[in-house]
């Protein structure tokens, strides 16, 4: 009788089902609060939802294979994701067709400026080669990244988790910064999101605005196609 | 909702096909966004596409559903960090300020350039 629960754990801690359900729930329970705080950006529900999650698997001494096995499933949306911005993008068809040079000459500033400012900056605070060629590409969103660094002979888990923090600080810091310094066009504030901080940083576009969202979202899908193909042209010229 | 979450699948399937097929350089998905775009204008030019999950906002209201909880998706990648935890012991203060300094900078350098272009462009063409 005493063993029981600790079989149905052994069993479940195991099983697709478990992690997937906590994936779910802890999601569903921070974004809830974010809600309750009017969208306060440090409520940021994939900031506390991975920690919280982080932490149980810690605890409990699950694998983060063994975690993923469940996860898998929410992380595969990320592809059919990418592909459902086509709907806002053609909603807002002719505000896009109107703002198309600014929005070119700011994706390909913006991309440049993301990849090397993060090359630099680690290069000035020493860190180790294969961190720098991990942290390059972390303004893509986490698949494109991921499939950049991998080309790279670098580490793309380590470049899964520079691309969350990326996303989480920009879309912290989005609201705050651009209100500081008065920028009232949401079609720039969306923009610039989207090169700076990908998927989450889109997100958190939409819920301020949705011509901001749109904006974040085209720039999300642009600053992939940039970025991989600069970043492997950056780290020849920069990485010593 | 099956044959919008589908037809969803499918541009991205043509994508990935297409990116492998000709050895593009660039992410299936985001030719599958390219795709379904191209299925949305063309159904306003050609009634007869007008069907299925192109009619009746099928595709459209998948999509919102899909883009609204955007933010779950990065969750897994995100909970890889218990991976990491030792090279952040080690370097995390340094990565963290790395990443947020570039996080700034990108920002404040992006929608500058989208602002100075979009009034030069604007002047441009009130001068005409």
């Amino acid at each position: 009788m005493s063993e029981n629960p600790f079989s149905l754990w052994v069993y479940l801690s195991q099983s697709p089902l478990l992690w997937l359900t906590v994936t779910l729930l802890v999601y569903a329970i921070t974004d809830a609060v974010s809600l309750k705080t009017q969208r306060n950006p440090l409520a940021n529900p994939v900031l506390h939802s991975m920690w919280i999650i982080g932490a149980f698997l810690v605890l409990t001494n699950t694998s983060y294979t063994t975690y993923f096995g469940g996860a898998q499933f929410v992380h595969f949306l990320l592809g059919p994701a990418t592909v459902a911005l086509a709907v806002p993008l053609y909603e807002n068809r002719k505000v896009v067709v109107a703002a198309v040079l600014p929005m070119l000459a700011a994706l390909v500033v913006g991309s440049v400026t993301a990849i090397v400012s993060v090359v630099l900056l680690a290069e000035a605070a020493g860190l180790p080669r294969a961190v720098i060629l991990s942290l390059a590409p972390k303004s893509v969103t986490a698949g494109v990244a991921m499939g950049i660094s991998e080309s790279l002979h670098a580490d793309p888990s380590l470049t899964a988790v520079a691309v969350v923090l990326t996303g989480i600080m920009g879309a912290i810091i989005v609201t705050p910064l651009m209100n500081r310094i008065g920028i009232a066009d949401f079609r720039a504030r969306g923009f610039a999101v989207g090169v700076a901080a990908h998927g989450i940083g889109t997100a958190r576009a939409f819920q301020v605005d949705a011509v901001a969202g749109v904006f974040a979202g085209i720039a999300m899908s642009l600053n992939a196609l940039v970025t991989s193909l600069l970043v492997p042209l950056a780290v020849t010229l920069l990485v010593r | 909702m099956i044959a919008s979450l589908s037809l969803i699948l499918l541009c991205q399937l043509a994508g990935e096909v297409v990116v492998r097929g000709l050895g593009l350089p660039m992410p299936g998905p985001v030719v599958g966004l390219l795709l379904l775009l191209l299925l949305l204008l063309a159904r306003d030019r050609f009634a007869v596409l007008a069907r299925g999950p192109l009619q009746q906002d099928g595709v459209e209201n998948a999509s919102r559903g899909l883009l609204a909880n955007l933010s779950l998706l990065f969750v897994p990648a995100g909970v890889g960090v218990v991976q990491k935890l030792d090279l952040l012991a080690e370097h995390g203060i340094a990565v963290a300020a790395v990443l947020a300094i570039s996080v700034v900078v990108t920002l404040l350098v992006t929608v500058a350039t989208f602002l100075v272009a979009s009034r030069l462009l604007g002047r441009g063409r009130s001068a005409l």
